[in-house]
């Protein structure tokens, strides 16, 4: 992705509560974001064990509405849409024709319409791909409600218990990946018990306009309980240890969901869709790279796109890694490798600034949470 | 932020020169900038190091960053504290955080910069 000017940037509505909590902020997706604000290794054991809060209005969200919308969804995406059930939330991945990922996504259902959410640094391209798609089609229509609508996500142990009394419906009954429409703090919402960091946690939307006085309220009434507010570093660290798939990374136009390690969300017993024929033939084979975890030996990190070794074999590469805080600070990657390369205990190298760092695939995800 | 009686480098390195040796660090300013470090890879002792050469990298939990030495000479000491605790860096960035001491060739680079001059680099 190629860095935009920084005055080209958009800022989401909680650009002037980031300023002013200190954050330092850098170009995610087309906008300003905060990407630490005490520092990533502090907010990641804040979620990890209280709760942390999160900005997500670079995110895109698309409402779709009409009765077309679930078989127009179901020929575009590996994962069923027509099946969910009335507010139930759903992960689902927009391929191309080969197989690959246009983009991996959130399906909400409403009691009125669908609200769907994309990678912010897909938004120029999806949003384009999905009208086209909807153009001319009865009973699809899609609004853009990217940058105006925002999203607010606290993650953490304790964030029930912060959410609930806030909100007036009841939230704590809610099932993982459910979701209500109610208020919270006062300001309409679609209140979704889903996430991105492995723990137990809300996701939040509401009006831009109603986005600053709610996260301060959040913040206020999380306090007590060790909620701080949490960047897009620690949510990186957080989505990988939990062994969930960051576009760019483990899923790409030319990484199928299958390679990316989600096939468990691609349905073959559904009807036609975008790029079926093409996952057969890539599931029949059998042969593709593949998406493994692995953890290295030693302090030296990886990064993304250092070379993996199986021998003298130069087998894959990086294609996400951390220190991981939740495995004792052990080095951990995701890697893009052979599938002779890519099972559990196999021995493998990465190469770091010329030298070879020892390795071993694990299983995914790295982290579950105990409860 | 930064003390009196170092010498800055436009790449945010620290200088204390005692006699024939120097002590190298990064600054508070790149510490800050960096985030929380985990791995610090240094040169080894006895190693020839030139003026302004990249001799080992700082990496924290999302990027890699080269340190690039201000001074030339012989490597005589690696701080290795930093192998277990590289987070002395970010905590103490001109005390316990001190990277290694160098041997000098030549005197101290003229293009160092004092305190107060480092401090209006950092500021711009």
């Amino acid at each position: 992705m190629s860095a935009p000017e920084t005055a080209s940037l958009r800022r989401t509505a909680l650009d002037q509560v980031h300023r002013d909590l200190g954050a330092r902020m850098v170009p995610f997706g087309g906008f300003e974001m905060p990407v630490a604000y005490a520092g990533i290794l502090k907010e990641h054991d804040a979620v990890r064990h209280r709760a942390g809060l999160f900005d997500l209005s670079h995110m895109a969200q698309y409402e779709l509405r009409g009765d077309g919308v679930a078989a127009w969804a179901d020929a575009l995406t590996v994962n069923d849409v027509a099946t969910m059930k009335p507010l139930q939330a759903r992960y689902n991945i927009f391929t191309n024709p080969n197989g690959g990922c246009h983009d991996d996504v959130l399906f909400y259902r409403l009691p009125s319409h669908w609200l769907l959410v994309v990678n912010a640094g897909n938004a120029e391209k999806m949003w384009p791909y999905l009208s086209g798609a909807a153009d001319g089609r009865a009973g699809v229509a899609l609004t853009n409600r990217h940058g105006s609508r925002a999203l607010i996500a606290v993650q953490g142990p304790r964030a029930a218990e912060i959410v609930a009394p806030l909100c007036d419906v009841d939230v704590a009954a809610l099932k993982y990946y459910y979701c209500a429409e109610g208020r919270v703090g006062g300001a309409p919402a679609v209140i979704a018990r889903t996430g991105y960091t492995g723990e137990d946690g809300f996701e939040l939307f509401v009006e831009g306009e109603n986005a600053p006085r709610l996260w301060n309220l959040l913040l206020e009434r999380g306090a007590p309980v060790g909620l701080e507010p949490a960047g897009l570093g620690a949510r990186d660290v957080l989505r990988l240890e939990a062994g969930m798939p960051l576009y760019g990374h483990e899923l790409e136009e030319d990484i199928s969901p299958l390679a990316g390690g989600q096939g468990w969300a691609v349905k073959f017993g559904k009807a036609d869709f975008v790029g079926k024929a093409a996952l057969e033939a890539e599931r029949d084979a059998g042969t593709y790279d593949r998406i493994a975890g692995i953890v290295l030996e030693g302090r030296v990190p990886a990064r993304a796109g250092y070379p993996v070794f199986l021998g003298n074999e130069r087998v894959g590469e990086v294609r996400s890694a951390s220190i991981s805080p939740s495995l004792g600070n052990a080095n951990i990657a995701t890697v893009l490798t052979h599938k002779d390369a890519a099972a559990i205990g196999t021995k493998l190298a990465v190469e770091i600034r010329g030298a070879a760092h020892a390795a071993t695939v694990v299983s995914l995800p790295f982290y579950k949470r105990s409860s | 932020m930064a003390p009196e009686g170092l010498l800055y480098s436009k790449d945010h390195e620290w200088a204390k020169i005692d006699g024939d040796t120097a002590t190298i660090g990064i600054t508070d300013y790149a510490q800050t900038s960096l985030g929380d470090i985990v791995y610090v890879e240094l040169p080894r002792v006895g190693q020839a190091v030139a003026e302004h050469a990249s001799i080992g990298v700082v990496e924290s939990v999302k990027a890699v960053s080269e340190i690039f030495t201000p001074v030339g000479g012989e490597i005589v000491a690696i701080n290795e504290a930093l192998e277990k605790d590289p987070a002395a860096v970010n905590r103490d960035a001109f005390g316990e955080g001190w990277m290694y001491k160098v041997k000098l060739t030549g005197g101290a680079p003229a293009d160092l910069m004092d305190a107060a001059t480092y401090e209006k680099l950092v500021a711009s």
